[in-house]
């Protein structure tokens, strides 16, 4: 390799290990200040904006959905397994939406503890099965926030569980 | 020894005979890959227990998805080549690649959108994945944006290289966004060692998009950068040769 050559090579590593460093830089400050959803915990221990609107994220918890009669509101309970916060929400809810399964909903905290939402969406793994098949396939959850907490606390998995409700 | 064939790829009149040699190598694979690859997934595969058939814009979804960060890999590879090494060729490889990752951008995008909404409950969230995957976009764009702007193609060359190269950053973020931070959107499927995310009567239907579609991409990028070599070499003889004859 010529000199010339050499230098051109290390300019232009140079420029990759410069524009490495400050993406690293800066999303490691992301990491830390800009987050896509709360889960629960996060929101017991004041990490989430007060009196603002923010994502909550976490799992719908088991028997907790309850619909108003005659209207289109429902509340649930968003679950991290350690902390659990009712949601209130009026609308329509995705497809997916189902006990025990990933949900992320936006809206504001009131002061008496209750989040109001004005959207919900409905979260879902990267797993992929025909219905009816269970435990056949080792089941590997990607998000350990959601949906592996699931398994520790009821012995399966979530979307076992929601295979199984489907088979039904 | 073994670079001689490397060091011909240089000479224009070599590459551009050798692109159009390769062309069918590439074309019919392509097409027959993903004609089985979509009958295996939009016929043959059973419905998801989740999601039902809406699931299948998977087989559509994650190749392009593949193709559009592996066409901007390619890109600032070969653009690092051209500064590096002056080598005229590199930089039409880059440049005949730019659209058609733009494309496969696009594709992801729009039918990542199309399937957010059944699924997740709408079309688009300012998600780290969604927001990194459209950054990528724009990226393609400035790019042939950039080298539009140039009368002069060795400068147009030099300084798209540059914004190859440093936005080749952005590919790694894509990837691992959904690791790294909360996201809405799930984590891999396929580029993940380890227990298997789906049975192989929806697997193989998959793995025969992302082949056919990466051979899809070798195809048009081989027609491409004919068309890239023809117009820069347009007032060297063997051009008038090969047009003539």
């Amino acid at each position: 390799m010529t000199p010339t050559r050499r230098r051109r090579l290390l300019l232009v590593l140079g420029i990759l290990v410069g524009v490495s460093i400050a993406g690293g830089l800066a999303l490691s400050a992301f990491r830390q200040n800009v987050t896509f959803y709360f889960i629960p915990s996060q929101v017991a221990a004041g990490k989430a904006p007060q009196g603002e609107s923010f994502r909550l994220g976490g799992l719908v918890a088991k028997g907790s959905v309850h619909r108003t009669p005659g209207s289109m509101q429902v509340r649930f309970m968003v679950t991290d397994l350690k902390h659990e916060i009712p949601v209130e929400y009026t609308g329509v809810l995705p497809d997916l939406f189902r006990e025990n399964a990933g949900v992320i909903v936006h809206g504001k905290l009131l002061p008496d503890g209750v989040f109001v939402a004005d959207q919900v969406l409905a979260k879902h793994d990267q797993n992929y099965r025909p219905p009816g098949i269970h435990q056949a396939w080792g089941i590997r959850h990607g998000d350990p926030r959601d949906a592996s907490l699931a398994v520790q606390a009821h012995g399966t998995p979530a979307s076992v569980t929601a295979a199984t409700e489907y088979a039904q | 020894m073994a670079w001689t064939w490397f060091h011909r790829l240089a000479s224009p009149p070599h590459l551009y005979r050798t692109a159009r040699r390769l062309t069918p190598w590439f074309a019919w694979p392509a097409a027959l890959l993903i004609l089985g690859g979509l009958i295996g997934g939009l016929w043959l595969a059973p419905p998801d227990y989740q999601q039902g058939d809406a699931y299948r814009i998977m087989y559509v979804h994650a190749p392009s998805a593949w193709l559009s960060l592996m066409v901007y890999t390619i890109m600032a590879v070969a653009g690092g080549i051209g500064l590096i090494w002056r080598m005229k060729v590199a930089h039409a490889v880059a440049a005949a690649a730019a659209p058609i990752g733009a494309s496969f951008t696009l594709a992801t995008l729009v039918t990542g959108s199309l399937w957010g909404k059944p699924m997740w409950g709408t079309y688009w969230q300012w998600d780290p994945r969604l927001t990194s995957e459209l950054l990528l976009f724009f990226l393609y764009l400035g790019y042939m944006g950039l080298r539009a702007a140039f009368e002069d193609l060795q400068r147009a060359d030099r300084v798209s290289a540059v914004l190859a190269v440093v936005g080749v950053i952005n590919v790694p973020i894509i990837h691992y966004s959904v690791v790294w931070w909360n996201s809405l959107h799930q984590g891999p499927s396929v580029m993940y060692l380890g227990k298997p995310t789906m049975p192989p009567s929806m697997l193989v239907p998959l793995l025969m998009m992302f082949l056919g579609f990466t051979l899809f991409f070798g195809a048009v990028l081989m027609v491409r950068l004919r068309g890239e070599v023809l117009n820069r070499e347009r007032s060297a003889r063997w051009v008038g040769e090969e047009i003539g004859a």
